[in-house]
């Protein structure tokens, strides 16, 4: 119960913030409003004319014609008049819903890329794109259709009902008995079918989670042959979600006839009471006529409203799960520091940095260094030991619990993050390009970089070659993510990137990884250039890059348990030799 | 050749008894509106409450024969369309696995995942609304003007001349919107593609400080998705209000028209009040047509997709004239004759030979796309090479049934796969090994320590991709996978590329001393892993320029001296 309580205020919380976003546009809002009441209200007029042409007609005189043309004509002016409102009002609507839309998705996107790292490493790609997508279309489609139709259903059925009443109260009494069994039958549906349709969406996505893994698995599957046991595996799953499908079905399958079954049900007591009170001369023809279609439009949105009500429900829960992300915190939100770093020396210290992606588990106990300007600082160890983690304490993705990282001598805190993050160039072991073309992907590394500067970069990092034997050269593009292009190639052009930056620290996070050694060696001294001068962190599995470093950390379950140059190391006898020679046995 | 009406008729008896109950409901409510102009032209008059009343329940009982025939039939359809749908997506999922890798590169994995869920979803759907609304709509269209044309030809006529307009509106627009709607959808994926690609680059987005660049690009995406949207919404939403407009001023001409027949005695009041009752099924039944249209159109996009994989020609099949059983001292062996392949124009592969006997180890190497993958996927036969042959025990591998092969195999590939399941399942792989033999293929492949140390063990669930475990941590379970089976050939495609140099070394010292009848194939980018094979391959652009063991390529081969050097220059000398 409580439960829902919470969930019925926080519900509450959404609305009002949704219709903070309608209140920037308050004269639409308003001019909507009044056009939705003038379409129906002359659409509810209809059924009145209709009747009171049908009664001039069915008169003990004969047919009155001059009445008759007098309510078709007006019947046809008003009707025209409602169908042009309504479709002013739905161009305004959608108008006005995509606005709305447009600045969501604009604020939720500013969002996402101003959130820390910390925050996106925990979500899935998956879940943005349906929160940026999925999530804002719910929405939007509620907002453009179902409020409107939710208000169009109010005035329709009071206005069905004020029509009835003025025609007979009488015959009102007889449909009236109509009303608690349309009632009962939405409450009943949404009760009964509303958690089936959960059930069948949850499974149909289970389903579909499944295929998606599978597939993407299929080289595997069919290298060790167990093809047969994966099909067995989607049946069973299948089963579950059509048959979720078909029960949800079932029971809302009995829904349409017996919405229908009602109107019909209704359509016999007025057709029956309607002649008889005829035969007592107690209503007249038209009436009967124009009664009827009242209670058609009445009954209408009755029906309708579980359906909007659902709706509106999802929409609520989608405009939820967008608000929530709008509501974390930006990167540097606790942030005071204002001094723009400008052009650092590149002494860089650890002081006792005590660091855990959660806090409970610790993987940096107690770490200090020093770095001076223009040295290169190699982290070595094996997998899993923190040495990215480094790389995330540097650039500020991560804060440490404990410690302090200086540049220059001062708290890297209070620096801004942009101009901290500007001292910097990397290269990282996942290679990251995106939509755009190679030029564009290559010139990201410095501002207003010209043809010349980019051709530069490029042939250093030995990838020019490649790109000017590609029929469109420089300016191909590189899709989705750059597949079409090899990890080793894509490597290189991060390099080229990072040789065109202007930054005075350098992270080289297993910088060579996808590269094979051949190109690597080609590109050594173009690399011995780049380090040249800076601040180099250098972290990387192959131990030849690392050997002229001036500091080699030997990083091992979080902890240095060793450190000091090559030949040092080596004459220690320590963990560092060891996996050094391990290259070699 | 497989088709959705294939499927259905399967379920022929079923859908013919469904479609005929769902006829019997739906002409028993057209009927009502003619009972009611009878009540009140005919009844009426005659001023007997019992026979009106009687009438009364008649029309009751229409009504209750409309709602039971509309249910059960209903009900009916949506067993035929689970049933189908079910066997259609346990079909397109084998069909699936056994496409041939070709054949998979062609329609690409994003394309299979869609058509296996939205578009077996858009076929379910279709299939249900088509025998729900697809004889109801035409049964209350055509009926109920053939109904109008037993009560009052004329008044039927007017009529008749709205119903052709309204059929015109809703397919123009609904085929207009379908235009709109591919546009959009076109937008919408780019946008996707621009988030999804943002967060994979978030690192490197906030180190060059570019968010505001990112925040502009995305903005003109966002700015087009709504254009699309508005355009594609304005013109849709002209649909409801114009055929209300049509049809209104359709019962209007009637009324005038019905004036003129009433006057000259032609036609009776209870007549038009009727009319007006068909007028609102009728206009149920176009909005209807609008709805199914969208529907099918969608649906018979999607089982067209479907159909074309289902019907994709089976590649890769066994020749049974190369079904000859090798030698007996060839089992376990592997001999490539002259390979030459290409996916796709230029060769991967080029005139590639090279010999191994079983328990013989092969170390391979050499630059980015120098064909080292492609090796392993013709060993596997997930590709025929286009010249020459590729031998194991001695047998062609066309000559095999494909699963007595690959049965053969302890596989780790580049990337390989971990499933959202427990580190158990990820190990045996749906294969049926005892706990006892997994536990030690973990201990092996060095995965056991960090196993164990698991607050489940061998229990314990992997997320999907293996996200929560890290990379060294995920080859060393691909490894156990590989090595679970006891193989007769293990192939290791750069599966040890994220394990450090002392776990890399521990490994294949437990290869060497577990395994000594294994055959190996190791490909790895680092000499170190490859140097204690009996022969190594170095391949160079897809052409074997190298083909012995460490010491003697040393002396001939200049590409893996190249590449010895720049790996083991930093030691100066060999000191272990």
């Amino acid at each position: 119960m409580a439960e829902e309580n919470k969930v019925r205020k926080s519900r509450r919380a959404v609305v009002a913030r949704l219709a903070k976003y309608f209140m920037r546009y308050k004269f639409t809002v308003i001019l909507a409003f009044f056009l939705m009441l003038g379409s129906n209200l002359f659409a509810l007029l209809g059924p009145m004319l209709t009747g009171k042409a049908i009664n001039a007609i069915d008169l003990e005189t004969g047919v009155d014609f001059q009445a008759v043309f007098f309510y078709c004509a007006l019947m046809a002016i008003f009707y025209v008049v409602s169908g042009v409102l309504s479709y002013i009002l739905s161009v305004v609507m959608i108008k006005l819903s995509q606005k709305i839309v447009k600045s969501m998705r604009k604020d939720l996107f500013d969002k996402i890329i101003a959130l820390p790292v910390g925050y996106l490493d925990k979500m899935q790609a998956g879940d943005l794109i349906n929160r940026i997508s999925y999530d804002i279309d719910t929405v939007n489609s509620s907002l453009s259709n179902d409020i409107l139709q939710a208000a169009t259903g109010i005035v329709t059925v009071i206005g069905a009902l004020i029509g009835m009443l003025a025609i007979s109260p009488a015959l009102f009494g007889v449909f009236a008995i109509t009303i608690p069994l349309s009632i009962l039958i939405t409450v009943q549906r949404s009760r009964q079918v509303r958690p089936l349709f959960r059930k069948r969406s949850g499974k149909l996505a289970e389903l579909n989670g499944y295929s998606e893994e599978m597939i993407s698995g299929i080289k595997t599957i069919k290298a060790y042959g167990v093809e047969e046991s994966m099909i067995s595996h989607f049946a069973d799953k299948n089963k579950t979600a059509v048959d979720a499908y078909y029960n949800a079905d079932y029971y809302a399958s009995l829904i349409g006839p017996s919405v229908n079954f009602v109107n019909n049900f209704g359509t016999v007591l007025i057709s029956t009471a309607g002649c008889l009170m005829y035969l007592f001369n107690m209503i007249m023809l038209g009436d009967i006529s124009s009664f009827l279609l009242y209670a058609r439009k009445f009954s209408g949105p009755i029906n309708e409203y579980a359906n909007i009500m659902s709706e509106i429900q999802s929409a609520l829960a989608a405009a939820e799960r967008v608000f929530r992300l709008l509501d974390e915190l930006p990167e540097g939100a606790g942030d005071t520091a204002e001094t723009e770093l400008e052009n650092p020396k590149g002494d860089v210290s650890f002081r006792h940095v005590r660091f855990g992606y959660n806090p409970e588990k610790v993987i940096i106990h107690d770490l200090s260094f020093e770095a001076k300007a223009g040295q290169t600082v190699a982290i070595v160890g094996p997998t899993g030991a923190g040495k990215t983690t480094l790389v995330n304490l540097l650039m500020r993705f991560y804060d440490p619990q404990d410690g302090v990282i200086t540049l220059d001598g001062r708290d890297i805190k209070e620096y801004t993050r942009k101009s901290l993050r500007a001292a910097f160039s990397m290269v990282l072991q996942d290679t990251w390009l995106f939509e755009g073309t190679i030029r564009e992907n290559i010139a990201y590394g410095k501002d207003g970089a010209t043809d010349e500067e980019i051709r530069e970069a490029a042939r250093q990092a030995n990838i020019a070659d490649f790109i000017e034997a590609l029929p469109e050269g420089y300016d191909t593009p590189v899709t989705d993510g750059g597949v079409n292009l090899s990890k080793g190639q894509k490597q290189l052009m991060t390099i080229a990137r990072a040789m065109l930056s202007p930054a005075h620290l350098l992270i080289l996070d297993e910088a060579t990884s996808n590269v094979d050694t051949r190109t690597e060696l080609l590109i050594r001294g173009a690399m011995d250039r780049l380090m040249q001068g800076k601040t180099c962190f250098v972290i990387a599995h192959r131990l030849s890059t690392i050997k002229n470093a001036d500091l080699i950390l030997v990083v091992k379950d979080g902890d240095i348990v060793e450190r000091g140059k090559h030949k040092e190391l080596l004459e220690k006898g320590g963990f560092y030799s060891e996996i050094y020679n391990a290259q070699f046995e | 050749m497989k088709s959705l009406t294939g499927y259905l008729s399967v379920h022929k008896k079923r859908m013919a008894a469904g479609l005929t109950i769902k006829a019997l409901g739906t002409v028993a409510e057209l009927f009502l509106p003619m009972i009611m102009a009878y009540m009140i032209d005919e009844v009426a008059p005659t001023g007997s409450v019992l026979s009106l009343s009687l009438w009364g329940v008649a029309m009751f009982a229409f009504a209750v024969i409309a709602w039971a025939g509309n249910v059960i039939a209903n009900r009916m359809a949506s067993r035929v369309a689970r049933d189908t749908t079910e066997t259609i997506r346990n079909d397109l999922f084998s069909s699936t696995l056994y496409l041939s890798a070709r054949q998979t590169d062609k329609i690409t994995v994003p394309s299979l995942v869609s058509r296996l869920s939205s578009d077996t979803y858009n076929v379910h759907n279709m299939i249900g609304m088509m025998q729900r609304l697809g004889i109801r709509v035409p049964i209350l269209l055509v009926g109920g003007v053939a109904l109008t044309f037993s009560v009052e030809p004329v008044l039927a006529l007017v009529l008749l001349a709205v119903v052709p307009l309204l059929t015109v509106i809703v397919i123009f627009v609904s085929s207009k919107g379908i235009t709109l709607y591919t546009d959009l959808q076109r937008a919408v994926d780019v946008m996707v593609r621009k988030v999804r690609d943002d967060y994979t680059g978030i690192r490197v987005i906030k180190a060059l400080s570019r968010t505001e660049y990112e925040t502009q690009g995305f903005a003109s995406i966002n700015s087009n998705v709504v254009d699309k949207e508005t355009r594609a919404g304005v013109t849709m939403s002209i649909t409801n209000p114009l055929m209300n407009v049509v049809l209104n001023l359709g019962m209007t001409a009637v009324i005038v028209a019905g004036a003129y027949r009433v006057s000259k005695g032609l036609a009776q009041v209870g007549e038009i009040i009727a009319f007006t009752s068909y007028f609102t099924i009728i206009l149920n039944a176009v909005i209807s047509i609008s709805r199914i249209f969208v529907n099918v159109s969608k649906g018979s996009a999607s089982s067209k997709r479907i159909c074309a994989v289902l019907n994709m020609p089976e590649e890769l099949v066994k020749d049974e004239l190369l079904a000859v059983e090798g030698e007996k001292e060839e089992k376990g062996g592997i001999k490539f004759e002259n390979v030459t392949f290409s996916y796709d124009g230029a060769p991967a592969l080029k005139n590639v030979s090279f010999e191994l006997k079983k328990g013989e180890s092969l170390g391979v190497i050499g630059a980015t796309g120098s064909g080292k993958t492609t090796l392993v996927a013709l060993l596997l036969r997930f590709y025929d090479c286009d010249k020459g042959r590729i031998l194991v025990d001695g047998t062609d591998v066309k000559g095999y049934d494909e699963k007595k092969l690959r049965e053969k195999f302890g596989v780790v590939l580049q990337n390989d796969f971990l499933m959202a399941a427990s580190v158990k399942e990820n190990i045996k792989f749906e294969r049926e090994i005892e706990d006892g033999d997994m536990k030690k293929a973990a201990e092996r492949a060095k995965a056991a320590p960090f196993i164990e140390a698991l607050e489940d063990g061998y229990d314990s669930k992997l997320t999907v991709r293996g996200a929560n475990f890290s990379g060294g941590q995920k080859q060393r379970m691909l490894i156990a996978r590989a090595l679970a089976g006891n193989p007769e050939i293990l192939v290791l495609d750069d599966s040890s590329s994220a394990l450090d140099y002392k776990t890399d070394a521990a490994l294949r010292a437990t290869l060497r001393e577990n395994y000594p009848d294994t055959t190996i194939i190791m490909i790895a980018q680092r000499i170190s892993s490859v140097r204690f094979a009996d022969k190594i391959l170095v391949l160079d652009k897809g052409e074997a320029v190298g083909l012995a063991d460490d010491k003697t390529l040393m002396q001939t081969c200049d590409v893996y001296r190249r590449i010895y050097e720049s790996q083991g220059e930093a030691g100066g000398k060999i000191n272990g």
